[in-house]
């Protein structure tokens, strides 16, 4: 087919669609509106179900429910609207429920503000609810990579019974592209539903419980060793990422999302002045690629962290780095977005960028 | 065509900005090029001032932000006042000169004025004035062909407002006609 040019959000939406959603419950927030703003229009019609909630943490709870049911359901936000999902996603990781939860970060802390934003990263991975839980989570940089993912998402999510988190800044959400839907979606062969709750027709006598309450610590101890036996399984086979000029690269930038972009102008801008420079682009921040950063030359001058924040993705930097070679940081925060000339002069100037 | 075009276009809320972008990014995909768009998305409102970034480009298309636009459509004063610092050597700025009667001085780009006010006016209805501009514009810079635009512009506007179809072509020939009496060309 033909490209097309669609808004980043309302991508996202078809994608969904197109990827397999039964059904999509949600609170309004910018900058994500139009997401469901489309399912609204859309879902009805293909005999789905659409629901805005009165909240969202009844819309985390009834996607908990619909998920519990085997159904390929989805909820989006943006950051404080994802904060006040935490306690529900960990219920739903918890009770190993696939669902798809869509980020689209704006400006933090608190209200903050509408543009665009990576400022969630510890939320994203590092989680906001309680407990020892993952989710997957991808980064994608563009509509096209937003587009692939989401198409992926349910698939992933129903692989490995766990919430799939993608995380796009406003920017994404908000930008129009040109773009492609008919990119093939990777075969994976799905496990049946037989914990679904959906009633004891397939299954007589017995009882399917959705549930994250184990009073048992023993039990629970069991529990937590096969969601870690899980997420040890998710690193092995999930963790993506791109590598860009890593041949020979004096410097590394690492860097996700809108701000990946940015960067790939800003390398560009660099070799022309004869510096060369290379990047890690995380696809996934967890699992978060930490094998790419042993492609790094060991003659590299240092690795430069950028992010839309203050600096949160760093954390991850450092540890995979290791104490190999010395970490920058570059970072505009509160919804300010750099222009490229921005990333080629901390290059320039990395001494003074230097962290650790 | 330049390997990429980045384009800045700005005016108040209801002048038809975001469209005006909108429009080219549609076109560079119906092209099979890159279009990116993107709005400046605050609590803005009508009569507010608005402004979008669009690039058009024939590679794949990095950074969505750029430091410096090659093209500034300017539909008010306070956007050409706004976004002309930031416009490359050999840029070009367009501007609405029913609205911006000063003379612009120190001016390094090539400058042109088009009265897409007025001009819309005389075919009938003001709404049209950014596609005056749009033709001014496309005159100027040979970035898609009539066929194109005309697509794109019978296909934004629907079965609802076909009627409006013929009224936006007159206004774009407007606005090469004028442009082209000016006798200005950009390379």
């Amino acid at each position: 087919m033909a490209k097309i040019l669609m808004k980043g959000n309302e991508a996202i939406a078809l994608a969904a669609i197109k990827g397999g959603i039964d059904a999509f419950y949600g609170y309004p927030i910018t900058p994500q509106n139009e997401i469901p703003e489309y399912l609204s229009k859309h879902m009805l019609d293909l005999g789905r179900v659409f629901l805005q909630s009165e909240s969202e943490v009844s819309a985390i709870n009834m996607v908990y429910g619909a998920a519990g049911a085997g159904k390929r359901v989805m909820t989006s936000s943006s950051s404080p609207g994802i904060a006040l999902k935490q306690e529900g996603i960990s219920y739903i990781a918890a009770a190993e429920l696939p669902c798809v939860i869509v980020s689209v970060m704006r400006g933090g802390p608190g209200l903050g503000s509408i543009q665009p934003s990576q400022g969630d990263y510890y939320q994203a991975t590092r989680g906001g609810g309680n407990g020892d839980y993952q989710l997957i989570v991808y980064a994608p940089e563009s509509i096209q990579e937003t587009i692939d993912i989401m198409k992926d998402s349910f698939n992933i999510a129903d692989y490995y019974r766990n919430p799939v988190l993608v995380l796009v800044d406003g920017l994404i959400g908000q930008m129009m592209e040109s773009v492609d839907f008919d990119k093939p979606v990777k075969e994976r062969e799905l496990p049946e539903k037989d914990w679904a709750t959906n009633g004891t027709i397939n299954h007589p006598g017995r009882r399917n419980v959705a549930n994250s309450l184990h009073l048992d610590p023993y039990g629970l101890e069991q529990h937590n060793i096969h969601l870690q036996k899980k997420y040890n399984l998710i690193k092995e086979n999930e963790t993506a990422f791109e590598l860009v000029n890593m041949k020979d690269a004096e410097y590394v930038i690492v860097a996700y999302g809108t701000m990946a972009r940015i960067c790939r102008s800003a390398i560009e801008m660099l070799n022309e002045k004869g510096i060369k420079v290379g990047m890690i682009r995380p696809i996934t921040l967890w699992p978060f690629p930490e094998a790419a950063f042993d492609e790094i030359s060991e003659k590299a001058k240092g690795i430069l962290c950028c992010e839309l924040s203050m600096g949160q993705m760093i954390d991850d930097v450092l540890i995979a780095n290791n104490g190999r070679h010395k970490v920058g940081f570059f970072g505009r925060s509160g919804g300010v977005l750099p222009d490229p000339e921005e990333i080629v002069d901390a290059i320039v100037n990395f001494k003074d960028k230097v962290v650790k | 065509m330049n390997s990429a075009n980045n384009i800045k276009v700005a005016g108040f809320g209801g002048q038809g900005v975001m469209m005006f972008g909108q429009i080219l990014a549609y076109s560079a995909t119906k092209e099979e090029l890159f279009g990116l768009w993107f709005p400046s998305y605050g609590p803005e409102t009508r009569g507010g001032t608005a402004n979008c970034s669009v690039i058009v480009s024939n590679k794949q298309i990095n950074s969505p932000v750029f430091k410096n636009a090659d093209h500034l459509i300017a539909f008010n004063a306070p956007s050409l006042e706004k976004f002309r610092r930031n416009l490359a050597s050999d840029g070009l700025i367009l501007y609405n000169s029913s609205l911006i009667k000063e003379k612009i001085e120190e001016c390094d780009q090539l400058c042109v004025g088009v009265p897409i006010n007025d001009i819309a006016l005389e075919l009938g209805n003001v709404k049209v004035a950014n596609m005056v501009m749009m033709g001014a514009y496309l005159e100027l810079t040979n970035l898609f062909g009539d066929v194109t635009i005309h697509a794109i512009i019978k296909k934004i506007l629907g079965e609802k407002k076909a009627h409006l179809v013929d009224l936006n072509k007159q206004a774009l020939a407007a606005g090469k006609d004028f442009v082209k009496k000016l006798g200005v060309q950009y390379a």
